[in-house]
């Protein structure tokens, strides 16, 4: 198995009003993880904030053996971006904002920037609260690309750590896969056939990829394949909302190809309508 | 299924391939001649476009049955690219026209390679209706006062249109003849789908007002000894040498900003009329093929550079010669090739006949074509999908009439986007979802079905990335559209699902839209624009029932069955059935139902545009109580006795040869049909009412007149039909 379990946490919070329900998720998350916490505040440090802090985390973690709490100023996103290679995390933690009267959720531009800097996982937090909400279905991307196989162990993980009921490993296959495009009733026959080959195909691959996984953590957990058409990287955000999925684990972000600053990138299209929580898992082993 | 054999098929409907291609010929003869000279161009030059797309068409095609000529669309752009590249000098405008053809011709080919047949797409519907009524106005304006023998009215569309009532005043006191015959003649065209005689449709219109003409003129120099009162500039004339002199392409002006703006006015309207023709098209062939859009765009540019170097208009895919087509039997491309041939026969043998057509029918023709085109029709169609499409509708035609097509198509497609603004009262929900891939498609896995989602806003911006995954998709499987997730879905996307759902019912799949449920929509019409804003529902007004509904009502109430009067717009149980492989169905109404018998009126369109022709008849639907050959049983006569020399198949019995001499019966499963029409049921049919009856296997369909029934003709039908179910409960026919 490449991927190795989250040790290191960090939760990077200034006082917002949902930082309640963010250190609720943040602490939960690292004893599911049995992981170290560190907590960074951008910005003063003020006696006044630091009790506030400390009584919030004794309200939710009676145990902080684990936990930590940094103070440091200076810009938010290259403090945490340094911070989180200073402290060696695997996982960063941010919590994105809901659009007021609108159900859709936006990253401020600094978990926006952040996502893409840090030197680690990130995993986006929707909607975070006091009481546990369970996650029953994870959907984890199947791209054929050195990543992936990494990102899917993690959802594994992840799934195993949460308790999850089902795991969709989803392949997107794009027009240039299918090579034959659709004129007439022939070359859409073709299409067809061409399609169902690579359904075979993906489905082959996935089997690859899970077979490497232990059976210590795939035993107990449901776990299948979905082959969508859509664009790369963006619309598997919009099949996780369709199937109404509880956590979205993705690769990081590819090489970045000079079309792209032109045109808005995938990943920006999604992170300007995360569809569920979202974990982008940045490989160590390929970085 | 066994394999087809494809060249068997192809020698084995040759022949009504050869009797579709001459029908159309018949139309395409007048189309062709009257369009060029509504053009400003030189008569043949229509015909050389039809004969070139024809030809070039029927090897480099990519659809089945659709016909290439010169277009409707093209009059308006070609006039004035005539008018105003020459100067004033006719003739020199039109070869420097011909130059711009072969150079769109070239830009249409690169169109094709490029696969940019879905640029269509971009044109939200309403604005290309407005469009496309804007031309029919311009055709109307100058050739109602040619209609009336005026040939030179000068002025734009709008002070054409403002002379009309001049010249009426005016007409008789110059060519009085001349214009009483193109007033006749358009008369003729207006009333001509009321005259319900069959062996008179076998010969379209547009035909019988040149035959018509023609009889005239020899009645007057052979019969009366005198010569005909028309004039002589009314008169066609062609040319002598037909192809010693052709004329040359002039390149001249290929930098001038004002020919590059015709080239490409020339393009669009030829890419759109095409595209949506095609599309119109495919609904009515009889073997439901997809046709291949960006092969045919290639072909038609091929055809258009040829035609351009020949000296002929360029060369677009026609609706109503196209339907014309379908209607008699055209299966293949090779029908468009022998329209190109009956073309070149008329020509050569009849040019002396040819040359004695009045422009005034012509004319006349044109008018009818310009007003099928505006006709008031389709903007109180499109008010009925809502007032701000009439909106649209209005102000792109208005455009179009007072700048030019392309300025007017642009207004079009910008209050489009603004009313959409204001429908939705957000910017942003378009300006930052325009550029992402908003659809997802996958297969179930459980169900097997393909479940399409949507999500933001669905219009005509972006209509083509759905409608690209939804091509991927064969007609015959089962998909359900989601739009739970989007906000806003179009007029344009309306019509457009409403296109798909009828090609997936022709190859009998299921297309469902679900999610519009929670949007609001302005008016009931299937085609409205859905928003998700709760605004309170209409509610619908009742009609009060007519005197027929009324006894049908007592009908039901007699014979303990139920009625009910609504209309339905997508009646069920008939799509598969031989008589709707060509035509489209409309609405059922007035249904009138047990749980055996379902009886019903029915409208349903034959032909396309000009040759189109809305019918209703009622229709008695019933479940047979065994399995069946698939066969149409019709009465014998004129025009069936044509099919089959063209090529269709009648099945006839030695041993009845009263029944055979009466009935025409057709289908394909030869053997089946023998064995099920044993003597008793020959003896049936024979000692029976004559109806239409077809099965599709496992139901029934009779058909009435070519109207709607009476109350008594219904009652008779529904006698045949129990009379019918009676004999085939007990008859001992059993198909394995």
């Amino acid at each position: 198995m490449i991927f190795q379990p989250f040790k290191t946490l960090m939760f990077g919070f200034a006082f917002s009003p949902s930082l309640r329900e963010n250190v609720y998720e943040a602490t939960r998350l690292a004893q599911y993880f049995n992981a170290a916490l560190i907590f960074v505040h951008v910005g003063q440090k003020t006696p006044i904030k630091q009790v506030e802090f400390q009584r919030l985390l004794d309200e939710c973690s009676p145990n902080q053996d684990q936990i930590q709490i940094y103070w440091k100023e200076g810009d938010p996103i290259t403090t945490l971006a340094r911070a989180s290679k200073e402290f060696d995390v695997d996982l960063l933690l941010l919590g994105a904002l809901k659009r007021e009267n609108v159900v859709k959720y936006y990253l401020g531009s600094i978990a926006r920037k952040l996502t893409r800097k840090a030197p680690c996982s990130v995993l986006l937090m929707l909607n975070p609260s006091v009481d546990r909400s369970p996650c029953k279905h994870i959907v984890v991307n199947g791209f054929d690309s050195p990543q992936t196989q990494e990102t899917v162990e993690a959802a594994f993980y992840i799934g195993k750590a949460l308790a999850s009921d089902k795991i969709t490993l989803v392949e997107e296959v794009s027009q240039s896969r299918v090579t034959v495009s659709v004129n007439d009733d022939r070359s859409l026959r073709k299409v067809t056939l061409r399609k169902e080959k690579i359904d075979r195909e993906e489905k082959m691959r996935f089997i690859d990829i899970i077979k490497k996984i232990p059976d210590t953590i795939t035993e107990g957990l449901k776990y299948e394949t979905q082959s969508i058409f859509g664009r790369r990287g963006y619309s598997i955000g919009h099949y996780a909302r369709v199937v109404r999925a509880d956590l979205l684990v993705m690769n990081a972000k590819e090489e970045q190809r000079f079309f792209h600053r032109f045109f808005p990138s995938d990943l920006d299209h999604m992170l300007t309508e995360i569809p569920t929580d979202l974990l982008i898992i940045r490989s160590k082993t390929y970085g | 299924m066994a394999k087809k054999n494809p060249i068997g098929t192809f020698t084995k409907e040759l022949p009504q391939n050869i009797f579709a291609g001459f029908v159309v010929s018949l139309i395409a003869l007048p189309l062709g001649l009257g369009l060029a000279i509504a053009s400003d161009a030189p008569p043949l030059s229509g015909i050389i476009a039809a004969v070139v797309g024809g030809i070039i068409m029927a090897i480099f095609g990519g659809s089945n049955v659709t016909i290439a000529g010169p277009g409707n669309g093209l009059v308006i752009v070609l006039l004035s690219a005539i008018t105003t590249l020459g100067e004033g000098n006719l003739y020199e405008g039109y070869l420097l026209t011909l130059a711009a053809i072969i150079l769109s011709g070239g830009l249409l080919f690169l169109f094709g390679v490029l696969r940019l047949g879905a640029m269509s797409e971009f044109f939200p519907a309403s604005a290309l209706q407005g469009m496309l009524a804007a031309i029919g106005i311009g055709i109307l304006a100058k050739q109602f006062h040619v209609m009336l023998g005026l040939t030179s009215i000068p002025g734009g569309t709008v002070e054409q249109l403002l002379r009309i009532p001049d010249s009426l005043l005016l007409f008789l006191g110059i060519h009085p003849f001349a214009g009483v015959l193109g007033v006749a003649s358009l008369l003729f065209l207006f009333l001509y789908s009321r005259i319900r005689n069959p062996y008179f449709h076998l010969i379209p219109a547009p035909m019988w007002v040149v035959v018509g003409s023609i009889g005239i003129g020899y009645y007057y120099t052979l019969i009366l000894n005198k010569s005909v009162p028309i004039a002589p500039e009314l008169l066609i004339n062609i040319p002598n040498h037909l192809f010693s002199n052709l004329p040359h392409p002039n390149f001249d002006k290929l930098l001038d900003i004002n020919f590059i703006g015709i080239v490409f006015s020339i393009t669009l309207i030829t890419v759109i009329e095409s595209l949506l023709s095609i599309k119109a098209v495919d609904k009515l062939d009889p073997k439901k093929r997809r046709s291949n859009v960006n092969k045919d765009l290639r072909a038609l540019g091929l055809a258009s550079i040829v035609s351009g170097f020949l000296g002929g208009l360029n060369v677009v895919t026609v609706i109503a010669r196209s339907s014309v087509n379908t209607n008699n039997g055209g299966t293949n491309r090779s029908a468009n090739f022998f329209h190109a041939v009956f073309l070149v026969l008329f020509v050569v043998f009849l040019g002396d006949q040819i040359q004695r057509i009045p422009l005034t029918a012509l004319a006349a023709i044109l008018v009818f074509t310009g007003y099928k085109l505006s006709s008031p029709e389709a903007l109180l169609r499109i008010y009925k999908i809502g007032p701000e499409q009439a909106f649209i509708f209005l102000i792109t035609l208005f455009t179009t009439l007072f700048t030019s097509l392309i300025v007017g198509i642009a207004a079009g497609i910008l209050f489009t986007f603004i009313v959409h603004l204001i429908l939705r009262k957000s910017f942003f929900l378009f300006s930052l979802n325009i550029f992402k891939p908003n659809v997802l498609m996958y297969l179930e896995k459980q169900s097997g079905n393909y479940y399409v989602s949507v999500k933001n806003f669905s219009t005509f911006l972006n209509f083509f990335r759905l409608k690209n995954k939804l091509d991927q998709i064969p007609e015959s499987e089962h998909v359900i559209v989601d739009f739970s997730l989007c906000d806003f879905v179009d007029h344009t996307v309306m019509e457009g699902l409403y296109d798909y759902k009828l090609s997936f019912k022709r190859k009998s799949g299921i297309f469902e839209i679900i999610g519009l449920d929670i949007h609001a929509s302005e008016t009931q019409h299937p085609f409205a624009v859905r928003k998700s804003l709760p605004i309170n529902a209409l509610i619908g007004l009742q009609k009060t029932l007519s005197n027929r509904q009324k006894n049908l009502e007592k009908l039901a109430e007699k014979l303990k069955w139920t009625y009910e009067p609504k209309i339905e717009s997508d009646p069920e149980g008939i799509e598969n059935f031989l008589f709707f492989e060509s035509k489209t169905v409309n609405y059922s109404v007035n249904s009138l139902w047990n749980h055996q018998f379902n009886l019903f009126d029915l409208s349903f369109s034959e032909g396309a545009f000009i040759t189109k022709e809305d019918l209703k008849a009622t229709f008695l639907l019933f479940k047979s109580p065994k399995n069946l050959p698939v066969f149409v049983l019709d009465k014998e006569d004129f025009k069936t006795t044509l099919y089959q020399w063209a090529g269709f198949d009648d099945i006839n019995f030695k041993k009845h040869p009263d029944f055979s001499k009466r009935f025409h019966l057709s289908g394909n499963d030869r053997k089946a049909i023998i064995k099920f029409f044993h003597s008793e049921l020959i003896y049936f049919f024979e000692s029976h009412p004559v109806f239409h009856i077809e099965s599709n296997g496992t139901h029934l369909l009779i058909k009435g007149k070519d109207r709607l029934s009476s109350l008594q003709e219904i009652k008779i039908m529904l006698a045949f039909a129990k009379d019918l179910l009676a004999l085939l409960e007990h008859s001992e026919y059993r198909i394995i």
